[in-house]
């Protein structure tokens, strides 16, 4: 199934992104596709390489690019959300990409079944 | 179309579950998860939200939320199924739509 | 920044539901989801904007921020008034707008339909509730 995921808030304050990151995660690997996963609202945050986590603590910007990349899947941020929050080109971590709200429509569009995380 | 209902806030501190259990159309499936597990507890002053409604709607509570907040041994009602994020995706091609009530 | 269209929606017609239950201006939630709301219409997809709980605040009639020096977002709500219009008075666009309320909701809250800033459906909670269950795609913040 073509699966598309909204996430609203960003790391650490709220478990939304880790728990899209794990359903993610267990939809690729079980057969399924994640088409696009669009960072809404705080949720742009997951995509701003100076993140520095704990040492002893996960690192979901770097996870989400590398789950991205091993399986093919398409992170968006909303540059309109991006702009009032500073998430902008020069901090985009690898692996995502900014684009218009218009993205988290098609994928609505597009995907079997889009699901929201978010707090 | 059949729904799955994702509630993640503790009914203690948000209105989403009560929400959900006034909304759900019979027949639709709610997965509890992050905060909303608190919500299977079996005995609690929030209890009746899901007892109330499992005659039509079936609720289903994701493991690995339970485990982080050291509820694994507590008694939850009877009836929810417990399962993990293998069985959260199933649960989301089982289902014709996924509504989360944030 | 790319804009381009990367999956084949060509024809694709979904029934979308965008829930508004958060009040206004004591976060974000409400502004943006009001923002993905207008983009939605470019996409001609059927759209129900249901407002449930404390987002029936968020089109109360009378909202001044002049003071909180916050965006006043509520004459927005006028533009998809309009939106919805156009769609249903031209043949050529085929996309159904509902703009609904749940009674419950406004009615605990000590709001009739007088109160608010746009011309709405006021539906019971069965009435909501068998409309959210034919939903495709349904969008909460």
């Amino acid at each position: 199934m073509k699966l598309g995921l909204l996430v609203n808030e960003g790391p650490f304050t709220h478990q939304a992104s880790d728990t899209a990151y794990q359903f993610a995660k267990a939809a690729v690997s079980t057969g399924h596709q994640v088409l696009r996963v669009f960072f809404y609202f705080d949720g742009v945050n997951n995509a701003n390489k100076l993140s520095e986590p704990q040492s002893d603590d996960r690192n979901l910007v770097k996870m989400w690019g590398e789950l991205a990349s091993e399986h093919d899947i398409d992170l968006v941020v909303c540059v309109a959300a991006g702009l009032r929050r500073g998430l902008k080109e020069e901090i985009l971590a690898d692996g995502f990409r900014i684009s218009g709200l218009g993205q988290m429509v098609e994928l609505g569009m597009a995907a079997d079944r889009t699901i929201v995380f978010g707090d | 179309m059949r729904t799955l209902n994702l509630v993640n806030k503790s009914p203690f501190e948000k209105n989403c579950l009560e929400s959900c259990v006034r909304l759900a159309k019979s027949d639709a499936s709610v997965l509890l998860i992050e905060d909303g597990v608190y919500a299977v507890l079996d005995k609690s002053a929030k209890s009746f939200l899901i007892k109330n409604h499992q005659q039509h709607l079936s609720f289903y509570v994701l493991i690995d939320d339970l485990d982080s907040r050291g509820l694994t041994n507590m008694a939850m009602i009877d009836g929810v199924k417990k399962l993990n994020y293998g069985g959260f995706v199933d649960l989301v091609v089982n289902h014709d739509v996924v509504h989360s009530w944030l | 920044m790319s804009e381009e269209n990367l999956f084949n929606t060509k024809g694709v017609k979904k029934n979308f539901m965008f829930v508004c239950n958060k009040a206004p201006y004591g976060t974000i939630y409400a502004l943006e989801t009001l923002e993905m709301i207008m983009i939605s219409a470019a996409f001609e997809q059927h759209a129900v904007i249901a407002f449930i709980d404390d987002g029936v605040f968020q089109i109360k009639k009378g909202q001044n921020t002049k003071s909180s020096g916050m965006k006043n977002f509520s004459p927005t709500f006028g533009v998809i008034a309009m939106e919805k219009e156009d769609a249903d008075e031209d043949d050529d666009i085929d996309m159904i707008w509902r703009i609904v309320v749940e009674k419950e909701s406004l009615e605990a809250r000590g709001l009739s339909s007088d109160d608010l800033v746009l011309k709405t459906e006021i539906l019971s909670t069965a009435e909501l509730s068998d409309l959210m269950a034919k939903q495709e795609v349904i969008l909460t913040a």
